[in-house]
């Protein structure tokens, strides 16, 4: 078994699947986790299917999908950051945008024939095709990313937790909302190049979820969040090596049978305390 | 004595209509001050016009001798809108600690002397018994306590509770009053509290402010709730019925503690 994953660990496709991953778990279950005490899970998913209008339509403008969907997916994020802390409750709006943008999408794909196998791989993910080029990216996206939530994430959680009150002492909602829903732009994308489009939700809310549901701090949140986005990220990897099953349906089953498991003992833990 | 908050012919509108008119009163440092009125009176509107949230359109307002929005440091401020956090298991105690220093910059560590001031908040609400268990499984009750905590934080020398009784039974409304009162008698701080109903309040409130039709009457509660000064105010006639030491208002239609008209006092989710 073990010489078997070391085997694994030798080909750079795996390497390079592996390096990804971790980065998009990480972020993905940081940034997760304010996505899951805001309540704006809804968003970040329609953040993943309108970053598909991008990636379809850089094709046409001769840009890389990963640059397509960036560009779409952060324009879009700042729009739904501009409706403030009301975003939870606009699904009706964002629904609407969403599958326009899907349509529009298709549209791209329709004009731009011979490019289903790629749209499939930004659909479903293809994390064994993460180029060097790609991981660059990743790093830098990444790096970028955590480094301004890091810099807002005090007033991000006051702002997440009470707004009222945190309005009241002097910090700007509208601003803080914009700005993380750039991170959560960047970071959809980046979560969408490991497990695609389609799952992406689960590598931002699947952890974070996970870890919202019984840690009692922020920090604690925080830190299992990450380790379960990694533990989901690497196992679902090496067996997706192992079987020749796709990784994204591995991690994606992972979580949620993780998910399954943290729901019942939640329940009967709050229940009898 | 020089009063912390000075109000004088101050008005507010919003989305074209007139919340508030002429609205003037004084407020001294160390008074408990009830502030009443139908639903969308202006209640909410009044203390976010005094914390800055929300501009007025005329006249002269000071908070510590501030125009609002500069001294609300020095505000506790509990808002009518509740805390959504059903699928997280984050304790009631990093909720209060989200509050201390929550608007500097960088990351939500806490230090020795920030854990001091979230126990000692805590304390004061009379929230230490559950501070360690999740706020989503707390009750009604024990959930405004926890954000009269929030509030709390940073020692604040006026507190604007928007509300802290709504939805609680008669038992926990008089323990949160209790509380309330409390805090006052510890601390000195100055407290506008508003509710829906009068009869819980009396004999810990110094002064009412009295809120309806876009005006506004501060004085003792006796001068404020008689049926000649509330008439004034609604423009209708008000009766102020006083029976088993309780006090009833109603007008010649019915009862006006539920609103006529509504907008924006409810507006927060």
């Amino acid at each position: 078994m073990i010489s078997e994953i070391t085997n694994y660990l030798s080909y750079d496709f795996v390497r390079n699947a592996l390096i990804a991953g971790s980065l998009a778990g990480v972020l993905g279950a940081v940034v997760g986790y304010f996505v899951v005490i805001r309540r704006v899970s809804f968003a970040a998913h329609a953040l993943a299917h309108i970053g598909f209008t991008g990636a379809t339509g850089a094709a046409l403008f001769a840009l890389s999908p990963l640059e397509g969907m960036l560009f779409i997916s952060t324009l879009a994020g700042v729009m739904m950051g501009a409706s403030g802390n009301k975003l939870h409750r606009s699904d009706v709006a964002i629904g609407m945008t969403l599958s326009v943008c899907l349509g529009v999408g298709m549209l791209f794909l329709a004009l731009y024939k011979g490019f289903s196998g790629q749209a499939s791989a930004i659909l479903f993910g293809n994390i064994f095709g993460v180029s060097r080029r790609q991981i660059v990216q990743i790093v830098f996206l990444s790096a970028i990313s955590l480094g301004i939530l890091a810099v807002f994430s005090r007033k991000l959680f006051f702002a997440s937790v009470q707004p009222d009150l945190a309005e009241a002492r002097g910090v700007s909602l509208s601003a803080l909302s914009i700005i993380f829903m750039v991170i959560l732009a960047v970071s959809v994308t980046l979560a969408s190049q490991v497990v695609g489009i389609l799952l992406v939700f689960t590598l931002i809310i699947g952890p974070a979820g996970i870890a919202a549901r019984f840690c009692r701090s922020f920090w604690l949140g925080i830190v299992t969040s990450i380790v379960i986005g990694l533990f989901a990220v690497w196992t679902g990897i090496l067996l997706a090596c192992v079987t020749d099953w796709p990784p994204s349906f591995w991690i994606t089953a992972i979580l949620f049978v993780l998910y399954l498991i943290t729901e019942t003992v939640c329940r009967f833990i709050f229940r009898n305390e | 004595m020089t009063p912390i908050i000075s109000i004088k012919d101050v008005g507010v509108r919003l989305g074209g209509h007139d919340i508030l008119r002429e609205v003037s009163a004084e407020i001294f440092p160390g008074e408990f001050i009830g502030i009443f009125g139908p639903n969308g009176a202006g209640k909410s509107t009044l203390m976010r016009c005094l914390l800055g949230l929300i501009p007025r359109c005329a006249g002269q307002l000071s908070v510590f001798g501030e125009p609002p929005g500069q001294a609300n440091r020095a505000i506790g401020y509990m808002p009518q809108s509740r805390t959504h956090l059903e699928n997280t298991a984050l304790s009631a105690r990093s909720i209060v600690a989200a509050v201390e220093s929550g608007n500097h910059w960088g990351m939500p560590w806490s230090t020795q002397a920030s854990r001091e001031e979230v126990e000692r908040a805590i304390r004061l609400a009379g929230a230490e018994e559950y501070a360690h268990r999740p706020f989503s499984v707390l009750s009604g009750g024990e959930r405004q306590r926890i954000m009269l905590a929030q509030a709390l934080i940073g020692k604040p020398r006026l507190l604007m509770l928007d509300e802290p009784l709504i939805s609680l039974d008669p038992r926990n409304q008089a323990r949160m009053i209790e509380c309330v009162a409390g805090i006052k008698a510890a601390t000195g701080t100055t407290i506008l509290f508003s509710a829906h109903d009068i009869n819980p309040l009396i004999g810990v409130m110094d002064r009412v402010i009295y809120v309806a039709g876009g005006r506004a009457a501060i004085g003792a509660a006796d001068d404020i709730i008689s049926s000649a000064a509330l008439s004034k105010l609604y423009g209708t006639t008000i009766h102020v019925v006083r029976a088993e030491g309780r006090i009833f208002i109603v007008a010649d239609e019915g009862n006006v503690t539920e609103a006529e008209h509504q907008h924006h006092d409810h507006n927060h989710d």
